[in-house]
């Protein structure tokens, strides 16, 4: 059976120690941090950050149970909330003192729901009454209210990577109030509600924050929603509803995905790919929503694939624990005490394993039998490239070979990514120049993704490998390459000289002359000096090669030289001299190479008339038909006087 | 070279007589050595009415020429024979079998002293060169129906060839209007379409694609107004499927398109909205129950794999492709039915894309580029053939616009032009104010004839030199 779990858990997680009646653990999703916080602090805390080097441990005392802890960007000061009116600052930058300060929530009887660190030095406190937004003075050991705003709230939801802050309010809780924080500054967002499947009466909290996330899908932030539908109405299933938070405008709804299930879900993103976990199943499934299935404004999207689970895991062993078993245990995936964090982050607390979830894409493409919509999928993700030149190359080999229409799709879709790259590596250095990427940060360099995949790639990975096969029929060959020269030429990109090569030595290999000089005829192969010398060296084996050959010198209008060349090769002597003087190249010409080949053809007169000519050039060129010892023409000379006499040498003529 | 022409125009009450066939005939002498049995030497014989023993007769002779021709030079016999009244030409396509083709000399009847008619024979007025391009143009016309005598001959012995060239050579001879051939005969080219890459290359990806659904196509031809712009078959066998197509089938069919709004061809073609596909050989109509799916046999490859294909001709608006099938396939209403829906859709969309093409890279070229001159232009190395001064071929006659007299002079400076192998120049002043300019370099042939008053040798050689800058800057032409 083919592999086909597509989803998996990195092999290398953050292990911490798991959660007991001693240890709490906590995880902040800001700075991707495990705290292990073991009686209250008193006997150490643990924390674990993304990479092994960011571990910090420290003591504090216990004062009461922990129900909140989290650092400030950079590890500069941590935060603790313990009771519901207060939050304790306690300063690790070096040189301040270390000692614990206290702030209290400035609306009288509010509590304090959480809070969260918008900078190293600014924090936001959230209560059931409204949100303060305060900056940190670590050095005076104290806070001060920057802005505050009153506002029932009944949970809120923080997404660090765009610092905005989502608050539920009203009584079912549905109509949600974003805040958005940048450098010392809170601004409201226009609220909006989200749809609930039905209203409870009386009316109560309806939208749990279990619900609701954020999430940032292809650099737009997105409020998730996961609709539960009840099984009564027989319905299809639970639903996902992706509602865009634009940082200007108004939020919109914008996907729907469908679930197509009832049960418990869990959601990640992972490589702009939602990821929803079923737990009665122990299945997940994978959305993409560039992968459209209708046009509109909402879009309606189905499971990329049918749903598998995760590739199944073991916990790997290391320290004291390897010496004692022999084999690594299986992880019990799915499990009930898995806490899913966004984007991508899968924590076991009682194992004491923070995951980070992985898309794997060779099962994709196992599973993904139209490779169309498998080149949009793939096109889309981050480490693609390696896998994209497989699928390339299995489309044109073997069992899998697809047929020249796929082939032709699939091309189109590379070149439409390559072609985009360029055009913005192209329009770069222009907006620069014209200022216009001053205070706009959307000017930025373009970033070549793995997904641009262009020719020299193909040439080497995929085309070159593949025109060498020796069972594949020549016929398919051409028509590959052709088809890949006709797609980059539908996205106007100039096709580099070795695919022409590859083609014209296909081409000769299987004797298909004719066929060669039928694309030259129509310039499908376009003309340049390597193209024209490699025809020039086919002329013994087919005589065209060298008209055409020399037709393309023509065109390229740079090539008098090379034309010359060929012509005295053929003893055309008489014929390169017309030309040469055709294009007015005439006073710069070597002597010696004519007057070389036109003793060659040891017809006399010729010579004489090739002699005459460079002795009447001289003349005009410097007075004086004699030729310069710089022009090696003192053989020739000598041979003139031989056959026609001293006498019949030009004689200088005042001027 | 710079010669004067010393013909002179013709009188008015004059009538002329252009050349006509009087004998084709196909033998080959070994099949009746000895005395009495000459008759089975005879293979073909044009008119059949001759009488048997003249028939023989005429064979005997042109076998003696032969014969006696050898005697100097072994390896190249007699190519034709001049006469008065006719000129006899010679030509050797397979060993031992020979053709002859007798052509009599066009004629000026004029009124002597006395009032009475006289017959004035123009020996001297027909050009070999065209002629023996006519006879080999035949046996290659019949080569790619029936392949080789020596095929044959295997196949079904003599009595098969003779039915064979029996029931060929009928209906071809009819269509030979000697009096109409000229330059292009010997020629034998292929005009070819001009047109933008990247639609060339949407041409080749549809052949490609086609070849690859209907996998039984060995080779494909892409035609687009009657030129040719894709050949999957080799130059020599495309040249005379060329020639077959534009001169026999393709005018045989007069586009539906063309057709009146009201004429029941149009009226047919509206019950397939899908697309304007239809085939040119094989079944006319698909739906009929009775529709028969047989195509034409051609022969290609003789030289070496010596292929016996089908040909499939189909067209839409103006392009038309052929695909050629190995003839072990037996071809079945299936497969016509599934050529018909998978190319002529496709073919349909194709041939507009073409056509608007077209018409852009017309426009962007603009009218100062269509040549004021008339020229015939060929290159050797691709058969490509341009002419300005033919009209659009049809079944019967190729119209040219200019007199033949001058055609004439074409054909006499292609003739010195074959004697050499260098570059040449070669420049004519001809009747009253014509100029004709032949210019030969490398494997191309350029023929301009101007009409300018009083002009001189130097400024025709301006106006060539320009008309070769506008028409012929993409490739190598030595001025």
């Amino acid at each position: 059976m083919s592999e086909e779990h597509y989803l998996e858990l990195c092999g290398n997680p953050v292990q911490f120690e798991n959660a007991s009646s001693v240890n709490n653990v906590f995880f902040d999703e800001a700075n991707k941090q495990v705290f292990a916080v073991r009686s209250g602090g008193a006997t150490g805390v643990v924390v674990k950050g993304p990479d092994d080097k960011s571990t910090v441990a420290f003591r504090m005392d216990d004062k009461g149970e922990v129900k909140c802890i989290k650092f400030s960007f950079g590890n500069k000061i941590l935060a603790v909330q313990r009771t519901s009116k207060s939050v304790e600052f306690i300063n690790f930058i070096p040189d301040l003192l270390h000692l614990e300060y206290s702030q209290e929530c400035k609306t009288k009887n509010a509590s304090i729901l959480g809070f969260c660190w918008t900078n190293w030095n600014e924090i936001v406190f959230i209560t059931d009454q409204g949100i303060e937004f305060y900056q940190v003075l670590p050095d005076k050991r104290s806070l001060k209210l920057q802005k505050s705003q009153s506002i029932n709230v009944n949970w809120y939801m923080y997404c660090p990577v765009t610092s905005v802050i989502l608050l539920s309010t009203t009584v079912l809780g549905n109509v949600l109030q974003p805040f958005f924080f940048r450098s010392g500054t809170m601004s409201k967002i226009s609220k909006f509600e989200i749809e609930l499947p039905g209203v409870s009466k009386p009316a109560k909290l309806s939208l749990s924050e279990r619900d609701i996330a954020m999430v940032t899908i292809y650099g737009q932030l997105y409020v998730r929603y996961l609709k539960h539908h009840s099984r009564t109405l027989n319905n299809p299933g639970a639903e996902v509803i992706l509602y865009h938070l634009p940082r200007d405008g108004t939020c919109k709804k914008m996907h729907v995905l469908k679930l197509n299930t009832t049960g418990k879900f869990a959601l990640n993103v992972v490589d702009n790919l939602v990821v929803v976990h079923h737990q009665s199943s122990q299945t997940s499934m994978i959305f993409d929503i560039k992968l459209r299935d209708t046009e509109g404004t909402l879009n309606i999207h189905q499971p990329v694939l049918p749903a598998r689970s995760i590739h199944p895991y073991k916990i790997p062993l290391t320290g004291p624990a390897a010496v004692t078993t022999a084999t690594p245990v299986p992880c019990e995936l799915y499990s009930s005490t898995w806490s899913v964090f966004q984007p991508d982050i899968i924590i076991s607390a009682s194992e004491g394993y923070l995951w980070y979830l992985q898309v794997k894409l060779q099962p994709v493409v196992n599973l993904m039998k139209d490779k169309g919509k498998l080149m949009d999928f793939l096109l889309q993700r981050r480490d693609c490239k390696m896998v994209i030149v497989s699928v390339c190359f299995q489309l044109l080999n073997g069992s899998d070979k697809g047929n020249l229409s796929v082939i032709a799709t699939v091309f189109d879709k590379l070149n439409q990514v390559y072609k985009e790259y360029l055009e913005a590596e192209q329009s770069y250095p222009v907006a620069v120049e014209t200022g216009q990427s001053r205070g706009n940060p959307a000017q930025k360099r373009p970033v070549r993704t793995q997904a641009v995949i262009d020719q020299s790639d193909m040439y080497t990975h995929v085309l070159s490998v593949f025109t060498e096969k020796k069972d594949v029929s020549h016929k398919f060959i051409i028509a590959v390459l052709m088809e890949y020269i006709r797609s980059l030429n539908q996205f106007q990109i100039t096709v580099q000289h070795y695919l022409y090569e590859l083609v014209l030595k296909t081409l000769v290999h299987h004797n298909l002359f004719y066929m060669l000089h039928q694309f030259l005829q129509y310039h499908v192969l376009s003309d340049s000096k390597p193209l024209a010398c490699l025809l020039l060296s086919l002329e013994s084996t087919y005589p065209p090669a060298h008209q055409l050959s020399l037709d393309m010198l023509k065109r390229l209008s740079t090539a008098n030289d090379e034309i010359v060349e060929v012509l005295l090769s053929k003893q055309q002597v008489l014929g390169a001299r017309r030309f040469i003087r055709g294009v007015g190249g005439h006073d710069n010409i070597s002597a010696r190479k004519f007057l070389d080949a036109a003793k060659q053809t040891r017809e006399e007169m010729l010579f004489y008339t090739i002699f005459r000519f460079f002795e009447q050039r001289n003349q005009r060129l410097r007075g004086s038909p004699h030729f310069t010892p710089g022009e090696h023409c003192e053989e020739h000379v000598a041979y003139f006087k031989q056959v026609f006499g001293e006498q019949a040498l030009m004689k200088p003529t005042a001027s | 070279m710079l010669m004067i022409s010393p013909r002179m125009a013709t009188g008015a009450q004059e009538k002329q007589y252009p050349p006509s066939l009087l004998n084709f005939f196909v033998y080959n002498p070994k099949f009746g050595p000895k005395e009495g049995e000459e008759e089975k030497k005879i293979l073909f014989y044009h008119p059949n009415e001759v009488e048997k023993n003249e028939k023989i007769r005429n064979v005997g002779l042109c076998e003696a020429i032969i014969q006696f021709t050898r005697t100097f030079c072994p390896t190249k016999p007699a190519k034709s024979l001049h006469t008065q009244k006719n000129r006899q030409f010679f030509c050797e396509p397979e060993e031992n079998f020979w053709m002859v083709m007798v052509v009599r000399n066009p004629m000026i009847e004029k009124n002597n002293k006395d009032g009475k008619p006289v017959v004035e024979y123009q020996e001297e007025e027909i050009l070999d060169s065209v002629y023996s391009s006519v006879l080999q143009q035949c046996y290659n016309m019949y080569k790619l129906f029936n392949g080789t005598f020596a095929r044959t001959m295997e196949a079904g012995g003599v009595d098969l060839l003779k039915q064979r060239l029996e029931k060929f050579f009928y209906r071809y001879l009819q269509t030979l209007h000697l009096q109409s051939c000229d330059l292009l005969d010997i020629f034998s080219g292929i005009s070819f379409f001009p047109l933008d890459k990247m639609t060339y290359l949407k041409i080749q990806s549809f052949v490609n694609r086609m070849e690859e659904s209907l996998n039984l196509v060995k080779y494909t031809a892409f035609l687009y107004n009657d030129q040719l712009i894709w050949s999957g078959l080799e130059q020599d066998d495309m040249r005379i499927l060329y020639k077959y197509l534009t001169t026999s089938l393709f005018p045989r069919h007069s586009e539906p398109e063309l057709a009146g709004r009201d004429s029941p061809m149009r009226l047919e073609m509206a019950g397939n909205l899908l697309h304007y596909g239809r085939f040119l050989t094989g079944p006319s109509n698909l739906k009929d129950p009775e529709a028969k799916f047989r195509f034409p046999k051609i022969f290609v490859n003789t030289e070496n794999t010596d292929e016996e294909l089908h040909l499939i001709v189909y067209k839409a608006m103006s392009a038309a492709v052929c695909f050629m099938i190995n003839t072990s396939v037996e071809l079945t209403r299936e497969f016509c039915e599934q050529l018909d829906s998978l190319v002529g859709p496709q073919l349909t969309l194709l041939a507009s894309d073409i056509c608007e093409q077209y018409s852009i890279n017309r426009r962007i070229s603009g009218p100062e580029k269509e040549p004021q001159f008339k020229f015939i232009y060929f290159n050797h190395m691709n058969l490509a053939e341009k002419s300005t001064i033919h009209m659009r071929k049809t079944a019967s006659v190729s119209l040219t616009s200019i007199h033949p007299e001058l055609m004439k002079i074409l054909g006499d400076i292609n003739s010195d032009f074959s004697r050499v192998d260098d570059d040449e120049e070669i420049i004519v002043k001809a009747m009253t104010d014509y100029w004709i300019v032949g210019k030969k370099s490398d494997q191309r042939e350029l023929y301009v004839i101007l009409n300018q008053k009083n002009a001189n040798l130097i400024e025709v050689n301006e106006e060539v030199k320009k008309l070769c800058a506008t028409q012929f800057n993409n490739i190598f032409f030595l001025d």
